[in-house]
């Protein structure tokens, strides 16, 4: 009999890590450099362990591709709020990756009554989508919208949303970026699941023992109760009539825009910041209000208002207007960096070279799609008349999910080599992408905010043509 | 590969469609007679004429399809309508609402159930009054109702009452924070019947009163106003919501229609203020309303008392038993080779003539009566349910022949 484990990367790798050591169940490949997603234990032969991104570790769980899983209890929450009859159970505190997930908002608010009184539909951004729901519930709020996002929601209170829902360790750390936590909504820790039915039918007693006996000593509950202490004072958005809001992303690009903009003549301030400012200014563009977000949050948040012009790649764009095809969002510059192409992805020894061996190999068949761009893999099956196809969202390490939990995939990829490593092979370009400047049409209907709109679009042409 | 139904949904069979169409021509049949209008709303409102306070339970909420819609990217989310009332108030608010609105629909309605063996879509037949309040209302739709359910042929229904400002009111006076009062009207309007054991009031003297209301089950008006006058001046919220549930119940008893008091008896909508009836047949809920005088207001309208009621179709179809009915002998045509033509023609007439008629096709044929044309104009016309054969000169004849006027 074969147990497959699910193992997180990020927050939680290092600890994780660290207990599976002392439980000498030796994994090579288990730390934050691994090339490969799939693990096996010396230890333990019958054992498959597969590394994911924290997020899917409960989904993956419940549908049973997994056994045992190690992830935060946060998105365990975030899966049962929404589906309480999931198949996953939690077993253990581990004791580890301790946190609390608040409610915040702006400086300006008090009490959580507050929110929604005026009758204004409240805007909730949060990476929890599901527990935000419950959240909106639990205040009876009437006109509510959610933004679920891939990363940064403390960036976005007061101008773009009136309350957050997102982890930290104590409540100081959002006092500190000026933002006013309203509840604490839940506690914390690594946990250990199981599927139910591998609970029940399979004995995992000695590789759950294992874990249990070599937990390092609980971290200390320290301070996460929110007190009345009040935040610090932080620069918000200070919009005179017209001005024009862009996003720009945080993360890894942050040094080709940088780069692309001084090549541009725009000058910016505090761009990337070393304090984690989220509003860089630039002197030569005083007009333009900025805020840092993630990219993949960009269109939507462009198609909603929140900002009139953002920097993102072409992918999340597209994927965008898959969802929804009359969005205002259009694209307004190829910046010519980042480039990538979208691919279709299958193993290897699968006999499939091209689209047109879709349609014998999977006739009949129940097509498993994992990707983190479920808009296009979903336009993508119907276009090749797939008939029975279900898309798995994933947040990354994608390549681990074939042959086992999904049959294609549907990634962006450079080089290819990430591919190959995993024993995949491409089998279609669906289309190539690059950074780009995305803006709002209704937005280019005011006169100031598109002169402003060209005067970035010239600028940016110009320091292409140049480069070239 | 297999194509099935979605699960938690059902198809609906010729026989199951017969009963269906008797009992919305009852309604429609009733509700005409009692002055009512039918409207119909659509399948898709906004999430948010659902969400407020004072409108689903959160037990009902979390129950609700919805989702984003093709240009949703603002987040503002559509549902599948989880029931009629609330459309039928924003329908009455954005159509210009009037002095008094008597309305009814027959809709389905979308609501998740985990088990995928009871129903997800669900049919209801509604009825809606808006614009007055009072006992001859409540009492009105009470009527209607169970004529409703006597004119599609069901009888031994059984009529229970409970009122939501009386169970607010006793609510309201438990030391219980009224975030904990919400949630116990809640879980009781969502037939949990088991909420208020353990919780009393402070004053031992509501205690009294507390547990003669609450073993109000079954009892009649005399008892009503037994505890009316047992219940001291100053608790002027309970005594007005007696006094309404009394109105109501008083009328009942004089036009002879029986009934029991349950104060567990609501059901999943917080919308309710005042009176609230559940209908059951056989041990089984069948429909039922109340009164929801805050409703209106709540979705941006005027101060407007309304009341209403609905019948759960799906329920009332497996109930019903098929009425047996003489049904019009059904006559099939087929045509010999070069005679096509003529066959639209004897159908028109055949059917005009009052008689279902098939244009045959395959070789299954369950018609009573059998006519096929040659394409000389010969018609032969066979009579299965006698084996009789006749050999009719003209369409005419053929027709006066299935009449039964040519047969000697």
């Amino acid at each position: 009999m074969s147990f497959k484990v699910a193992l997180p990367k990020g927050r939680l790798m290092e600890d994780t890590a660290a207990v599976l050591t002392d439980a000498e169940w030796g994994f090579d490949g288990y730390h934050a450099k691994a090339r490969f997603y799939r693990l096996k234990s010396k230890k333990y032969p019958d054992v498959e362990a597969k590394i994911f991104h924290e997020k899917d570790i409960p989904i993956q769980v419940a549908v049973g591709n997994y056994d045992i899983g190690i992830c935060g209890l946060d998105w365990v929450e975030e899966l049962v709020s929404k589906y309480p009859n999931s198949e996953v159970i939690n077993l253990y505190n581990l004791g580890y990756g301790k946190g609390a997930l608040y409610a915040a908002s702006a400086a300006d608010i008090n009490q959580v009554e507050e929110i929604g009184s005026n009758g204004q539909t409240v805007r909730i951004a949060s990476e929890y989508p599901n527990l935000a729901e419950a959240l909106a519930e639990k205040l009876r709020l009437k006109h509510f919208v959610i933004y679920p996002l891939w990363g940064a929601a403390e960036a976005y209170p007061p101008e773009n949303a009136e309350l957050i829902l997102l982890p930290r360790k104590t409540p100081q750390e959002l006092l500190e970026r000026g933002l006013k936590p309203l509840f604490k909504m839940l506690d914390f820790r690594a946990c250990l699941i199981a599927n139910k039915k591998s609970l029940k039918n399979k004995d995992m007693g000695r590789l759950v023992s294992s874990i249990i006996d070599n937990l390092p000593p609980a971290e200390e509950d320290s301070a996460s109760e929110i007190t009345d202490e009040q935040p610090s004072k932080v620069e918000v958005w200070n919009l005179k009539d017209n001005e024009l809001k862009m996003a720009l992303p945080d993360g890894h690009q942050q040094p080709h825009v940088r780069k692309l903009f001084a090549a541009a003549g725009i000058e910016m301030t505090d761009y990337p910041s070393e304090t984690g400012n989220r509003r860089p200014k630039s002197p030569s563009l005083s007009d333009v209000a900025f805020k840092l977000i993630r990219p993949q949050d960009m269109p939507l948040q462009v198609a909603n208002g929140n900002f009139d012009i953002a920097i993102t790649g072409r992918d999340w764009l597209t994927d965008h207007l898959y969802q929804f095809p009359s969005s205002p969002v259009e694209e307004l510059l190829d910046l010519k960096y980042g480039w990538v192409r979208i691919v279709a992805v299958v193993d290897n020894d699968v006999p499939i070279e091209s689209v047109a061996d879709y349609k014998e190999y999977y006739k009949g068949k129940n097509v498993r799609i994992a990707t983190e761009y479920t808009n296009i893999a979903d336009y993508y099956a119907r276009n090749n008349h797939m008939v029975k196809y279900r898309i798995v969202p994933t947040w990354g390490a994608t390549e681990a999910f074939i042959p086992e939990d999904a049959d294609i995939m549907v990634e962006n990829t450079e080089t290819g080599g990430t591919i190959k490593r995993h024993n995949l092979k491409i089998v279609d370009t669906i289309f190539e992408s690059t950074a780009c400047i995305i803006a709002n049409k209704e937005s280019k209907k005011n006169k100031v905010k598109k002169a402003e709109m060209d005067k970035i679009v010239k600028l940016m042409c110009k320091a292409l043509e140049e480069g070239q | 590969m297999e194509t099935k139904r979605c699960k938690g949904c059902n198809d609906s069979s010729p026989d199951s469609m017969k009963k269906f169409r008797q009992i919305e021509q009852a309604l429609q049949d009733c509700c005409k007679s009692w002055g009512y209008q039918e409207i119909r709303t659509p399948m898709l409102e906004y999430l948010h004429l659902f969400t407020a306070a004072g409108t689903l339970t959160p037990g009902m909420l979390r129950r609700v399809y919805s989702f984003l819609d093709w240009d949703g990217w603002s987040g503002e989310r559509v549902v599948l309508k989880p029931e009629g009332t609330i459309p039928a108030a924003r329908y009455y608010i954005e159509n210009g609402g009037g002095e008094i609105a008597r309305l009814y629909y027959v809709t389905n309605n979308f609501i998740f159930e985990e088990t995928g063996t009871k129903a997800r879509e669900r049919w209801q037949g509604g009825v809606e009054f808006i614009g007055a309040g009072g006992a001859t209302v409540d009492v009105e739709l009470i009527s209607m109702a169970l004529e409703v359910l006597g004119r599609s042929g069901f009888s031994k229904v059984k009529l229970n009452l409970s009122h939501a400002g009386l169970v607010r009111a006793l609510l309201a006076n438990l030391n219980v924070s009224e975030t904990e009062q919400n949630n116990l009207f809640n879980r009781i309007l969502d037939g949990e019947i088991t909420a208020l054991e353990g919780i009393r009031p402070d004053n031992s003297e509501m205690v009294k009163i507390f547990e003669l209301i609450l073993d109000m089950k079954g009892k009649s008006s005399a008892f009503l106003r037994n505890i009316k006058a047992m219940v001291p001046t100053q608790y002027k919220d309970i005594k007005e919501a007696l006094n309404d549930l009394l109105s109501s119940t008083e009328l009942l008893d004089e036009l002879g229609i029986t009934y029991q008091i349950d104060l567990t008896s609501g059901k999943g909508f917080e919308y309710y203020t005042g009176i609230i009836f559940r209908l059951a047949l056989n041990g089984q809920n069948i429909g039922g309303g109340g009164r929801y005088d805050a409703l209106i207001p709540l979705l941006g309208g005027e101060k407007k008392a309304a009341a209403g009621f609905a019948l759960y179709m799906d329920r009332l179809v497996n109930i019903l038993a098929v009425k047996e009915e003489n049904e019009a002998e059904s006559v099939s045509i087929e045509a010999v080779d070069g005679s096509e033509k003529l066959t639209f023609k004897y159908a028109e007439a055949m059917r005009q003539a009052g008689y279902c008629t098939v244009i045959k096709a395959g070789s299954t044929d369950n018609a009573r009566w059998k006519l096929r044309i040659d394409n000389r104009g010969g018609i032969s016309l066979i009579d299965d349910k006698i084996k009789k054969e006749y050999n009719t000169s003209s369409l005419e004849e053929a027709v006066a022949t299935v009449r039964g006027e040519n047969v000697l």
